[in-house]
């Protein structure tokens, strides 16, 4: 549909007639390749009810049809092309170890099914919550015995798109109650906190402004179960974390790092604001 | 240049003369040679220059690209089959790399 209308007061009948009014509309369903739906709207999880957000959306409801199309075909999806590098990777062998990941955990179809979902987790061994590209990293340095890749790269963000494809469809589903709630609240903290020469936070955008224009860009709910996301203007992946440098950047702050513990606990924090959309494995954006 | 993936998408079948769509998208930075890197020096030209679409041995399309055209390129055309056969796709690299797809597709 592209979300136009104020927020929250979308009838069946005011869809209707957009629908009958823009001929280039896709509408409000994300259908893959023709047979998969993906959640794009779902109920707010119980801890958001006093943010006064009812409804979560994808950030695919708020792009163009253009854009919206990208994402509905893998041939059109320019990050499968990555998906495709990071099955290579998969396989490849690397480091001391000399040890590929199938080596250890086979057939990713099977074992890392349902991972993105959960993501980022608490980690009962290392006593902390980890992203994804986290957890790629301990993998490769500890396990490999390789080079880290360093996060938001070219490499580790395209194993990330494979591993996160392996999910698509799934709902997100993190944990934000036992050992990983601390790291929560602190996600929880800096998303509300001001940063930057224009004393922006997280919220200020995304949760009071969802669904106005900044300038010419059209704020969504600045949810990351699309991540990562294949951003057109950069004609590469972008994760998550590389996201918040971005965000953070633009309040005209300096930022944390992307594998800093601040973002990490972030992501943990903006990915359970999601908690009931589909994983979109690899998303278009532009 | 390492990691370049093409990707082409044909039809399986056709019937006689049916003209069918083709997707092709390669992985490719197609840096323009106007660019500068940190130190102020400019990153040399390479993109890919030329792509061409055979079918059975006759020529479909033969593309001349320029700097202009952005990363990954897609492109996406029509053609009409008239028996089954090979479609073969090529890409040109301005280092000499060539880079060869190829799909079949049964006319019944």
């Amino acid at each position: 549909m592209t979300r136009t209308t104020s927020k929250g007061v979308i009838s069946a009948a005011m869809l209707s007639v957009l629908a009958s009014t823009a001929g280039a509309e896709i509408g409000d369903k994300l259908v893959v390749n023709g047979d998969l739906e993906l959640t794009v709207e779902a109920p707010a999880p119980a801890f958001m009810a006093d943010t006064g957000i009812k409804t979560i959306y994808s950030g695919w409801l708020f792009r163009d049809p253009d854009t919206q199309k990208i994402e509905m075909d893998d041939f059109d999806n320019p990050g499968m092309l990555y998906v495709d590098q990071g099955a290579e990777m998969w396989n490849t062998p690397a480091g001391t170890s000399n040890k590929s990941c199938a080596d250890c955990h086979g057939d990713a179809t099977e074992t890392m099914a349902g991972v993105r979902a959960t993501y980022p987790k608490w980690n009962e061994a290392a006593g902390v919550v980890r992203s994804l590209q986290g957890q790629i990293e301990f993998c490769r340095t500890e396990h490999q015995g390789a080079e880290p890749w360093k996060y938001a790269k070219a490499e580790i963000n395209a194993m990330e798109a494979f591993i996160s494809m392996q999910s698509r469809g799934m709902p997100v589903n993190v944990a934000i109650d036992g050992p990983a709630q601390s790291t929560w609240e602190q996600g929880r903290e800096i998303y509300y906190t001001r940063y930057g020469q224009l004393e922006l936070s997280c919220a200020n955008c995304h949760e009071q402004n969802y669904d106005h224009y900044i300038r010419s860009d059209h704020l969504s709910q600045g949810q990351i179960n699309g991540f990562p996301v294949y951003r057109l203007k950069d004609t590469q992946l972008t994760t998550a974390s590389g996201r918040f440098v971005g965000c953070v950047r633009d309040t005209r702050a300096e930022t944390f790092k992307a594998d800093s513990a601040e973002f990490t606990a972030l992501e943990l924090y903006v990915a359970s604001r999601g908690n009931g959309l589909s994983v979109e494995g690899v998303s278009v954006r532009h | 240049m390492d990691n370049v993936t093409p990707r082409v998408r044909v039809p399986k079948t056709a019937s006689a003369g049916e003209a069918i769509l083709i997707k092709t998208l390669i992985s490719h930075p197609m840096e323009s040679g106007q660019r500068k890197d940190s130190d102020g020096n400019i990153i040399p030209r390479e993109i890919i220059n030329r792509f061409t679409c055979d079918f059975n041995g006759q020529n479909v399309v033969d593309v001349k690209m320029e700097p202009a055209i952005s990363t990954n390129p897609y492109l996406e055309f029509q053609a009409t089959v008239p028996e089954s056969g090979t479609f073969t796709f090529t890409w040109y690299d301005d280092d000499g790399s060539v880079y060869t797809d190829t799909k079949d597709i049964a006319v019944g």
